[in-house]
């Protein structure tokens, strides 16, 4: 009997050994792993992770992913209510209508509508900003240079900047009508000023020893301009634009709503007449893509012409 | 202290107790400024609203005057069990939404309120080849529509429509005094901007009656006891604005007041409005054979501007129930119901 017991745990020994053997290595794999983790999470919220490509790419698209998936699990929940809502259309509904304003002519003016819109407010902008622009440049640097005109015009492009240009909406329009001059008038009041403000002081903070410097070396007034402010001012002027087209933005939606036959913004109020946010939606999401296109381009335009400005930026 | 604490609690209980047994459902309806609305502050502030709710054991929220588009939207949005609006848009707005919708009292409707005025012309064929600024897919935008179909033009005939605010239109005609300067639009801006030196009135809505209609919309689902409540604050409140003697020349001063407007002027807009001041007359229009008709030009309309949405393969996408029980349109979608029945109780007095 003995020695069938013995046998027998003799037997199993071995077998319970293995399992030991196995549990142990189960639980250090596991402990490995856990403590790998954890210690990727530690890392993942502590200052010093530094996102791989791969890793930037996947954490940017999570925000529309929220975005897109909370939209889309609120439109379901309107339409098992109330197939025809119209308020948070679904995707389909709004690619519907997506394609009757891209690709259909409008029978009336005989016009593809989604180009002649996207023209006539792109028109509008682009015009409005470069006037302001060159107007602020034109002022902004004389203020810089000259003290007589920085002392004649400063306290009133500082006053005259702070009128929200919204609340004399009426005044605008009445005094330079509804047309297009009424329009591009009112993006450029309403960012001129704060332009010529910051160009004002980006021409100051250019250190005084440089012109002194200049003028010791013989530089006439005009060289010093163009040789030596100009070029410095230039890269924070272009990163200026890049600020104030979307205040710019805010402007040309505000003059397209108030009165126009055309514009992305004219749609987007026609269109409230009846609730249609099956064309707002995809026009707002049009409007944001042009607006990050935009502002794509005049970094680029900094990255290529004014590395010197964008290394000091990024230390 | 404990003694305190006790108190408090057995207060806040009681409260709690209390409100839950008191608590009677509250309804919401949205409004907007319009001559043919004002009453609508009449029955709050007269606390008729409040008496007919006490009746039927609701209680009646008016809202505060909102932008009018925006209340038809809170409305279809479902934050409002009732909203004013035009028949246009409530069947552009929460009918073709899917909001199924009854019209529970048809008010008036607009007999000259909405207007085409310009510097110069005397007809509407003189409107060929000009711009015209105005709310464009409105009531205005239908008047326009309408007039140039009674003289046998479309709108291909006209320069531009163009889409201009409400808040701008007085301000627009005033500045731009050149002889082709034409608006469409309604009161008090019609008003104002009539006495403007050379302004000529081409076309109103006193030429096509009863296309223009201001109705009282309470959703279909919402209880009787509400439909009812409204119905017979409205007619108390009817009956009092028609009538002669101190009461209605209070009420009328208050709905100038709130109108934003002196006594004078109300009562000038008030001539360009038609009120259905009984029961009896509201009932007589909305059953009659005109509803059917205005509501084939305004769907006709609505379609070819592509109101009803990308999806609408005919006008016949939305249902409209008439009071005879017939339906326009599709018979499976019918969002939108025109009834007499409420109006009818109010003119037999067994509200």
């Amino acid at each position: 009997m003995r020695f069938f017991d013995n046998k027998n745990v003799n037997q199993q020994m071995p077998q319970k050994e293995a399992q030991m053997q196995m549990l142990k290595w189960i639980w250090s794999v596991g402990v490995n792993v856990l403590s790998r983790i954890w210690n990727t999470v530690k890392t993942f919220f502590s200052l010093h992770y530094c996102p791989s490509r791969v890793a930037k790419v996947l954490l940017a698209i999570v925000p529309f992913v929220l975005l897109l998936g909370t939209y889309i699990h609120f439109s379901n929940k309107r339409h098992e209510e109330n197939p025809r809502d119209k308020i948070l259309p679904t995707i389909s509904q709004m690619y519907e209508q997506v394609k009757i304003y891209v690709v259909e002519t409008d029978k009336r003016t005989d016009k593809n509508l989604f180009v002649d819109d996207t023209l006539a407010s792109l028109k509008r902008l682009l015009i409005g900003v470069s006037i302001a622009s060159v107007l602020s440049l034109i002022w902004g640097l004389s203020m810089g240079i000259y003290p007589w005109v920085r002392s004649t015009w400063m306290p009133f492009v500082t006053f005259v900047s702070i009128i929200p240009p919204l609340a004399i909406l009426p005044i605008i329009f009445i005094g330079l009508g509804v047309e297009e001059l009424g329009k591009i008038s009112l993006i450029v009041l309403g960012i001129t000023f704060l332009m010529t403000r910051d160009l004002k002081i980006a021409v100051e903070n250019i250190p005084r020893e440089q012109i002194v410097k200049a003028l010791t070396l013989g530089a006439s007034s005009w060289a010093i301009v163009y040789r030596i402010i100009f070029p410095q001012v230039m890269p924070r002027f272009i990163e200026m634009i890049r600020v104030y087209l979307s205040p710019a933005w805010l402007f040309l939606i505000a003059a397209e709503a108030i009165a126009s036959k055309n514009g992305l913004a004219y749609r987007i109020f026609l269109s409230r007449r009846y609730l249609n946010m099956s064309l707002i939606i995809p026009i707002v999401f049009w409007i944001t893509s042009i607006g990050f296109l935009m502002n794509f381009i005049l970094k680029k335009i900094l990255d290529w012409k004014y590395r010197w400005y964008v290394d000091i930026k990024n230390g | 202290m404990r003694k305190m604490l006790l108190t408090l609690t057995a207060m806040i209980l009681a409260t709690i107790f209390a409100g839950s047994v008191m608590a009677k459902t509250t309804y919401k309806v949205a409004w907007s400024h319009y001559t043919g609305w004002e009453p609508w502050a009449q029955t709050e502030q007269a606390g008729t609203l409040k008496k007919w709710g006490d009746k039927y054991g609701i209680t009646i929220e008016l809202s505060p005057p909102m932008d009018y588009m925006e209340s038809i939207n809170l409305y279809t949005a479902g934050n409002y069990d009732a909203c004013v609006m035009t028949n246009m848009d409530a069947l552009t707005v929460p009918a073709s939404g899917g909001k199924d919708s009854t019209v529970v009292i048809v008010g008036d409707y607009s007999d000259g309120n909405d207007a085409i005025v310009s510097y110069s012309g005397t007809s509407v064929a003189d409107l060929r080849g000009r711009d015209i600024f105005g709310v464009e897919l409105s009531v205005s935008h239908y008047l326009v529509a309408r007039a140039l179909a009674m003289n046998g033009m479309s709108e291909a005939d006209l320069g531009a429509f163009v889409n201009t605010s409400d808040s701008e239109i007085a301000g627009l005609f005033v500045a731009n005094r050149t002889p082709q300067t034409t608006v469409v639009t309604w009161n008090p801006i019609v008003m104002k901007i009539r006495q403007e030196r050379g302004a000529k009135v081409l076309f109103t809505s006193a030429q096509i009656p009863g296309e223009i209609l201001d109705l009282l919309v309470v959703r279909t689902d919402a209880p009787e006891e509400l439909k009812k409540a409204l119905t017979g604050a409205w007619y108390e409140t009817m009956a009092v604005m028609s009538g002669k003697g101190a009461p209605t020349k209070e009420a009328l001063t208050f709905m100038a007041k709130t109108a934003g407007g002196t006594l004078a002027e109300f009562e000038a807009q008030l001539k360009t409005t038609y009120m259905y001041y009984t029961p009896k007359a509201a009932v007589e229009f909305t059953a009659s054979a005109t509803l059917a008709k205005t509501m084939e030009f305004v769907r006709t309309f609505c379609f070819d501007k592509g109101m009803f949405g990308p999806t609408a393969k005919s006008k016949d996408e939305v249902g409209i129930e008439l009071p005879d029980g017939s339906v326009m349109g599709d018979k499976r979608n019918v969002k939108l119901r025109f009834t007499t029945k409420y109006m009818q109780m109010a003119a037999d007095g067994k509200l």
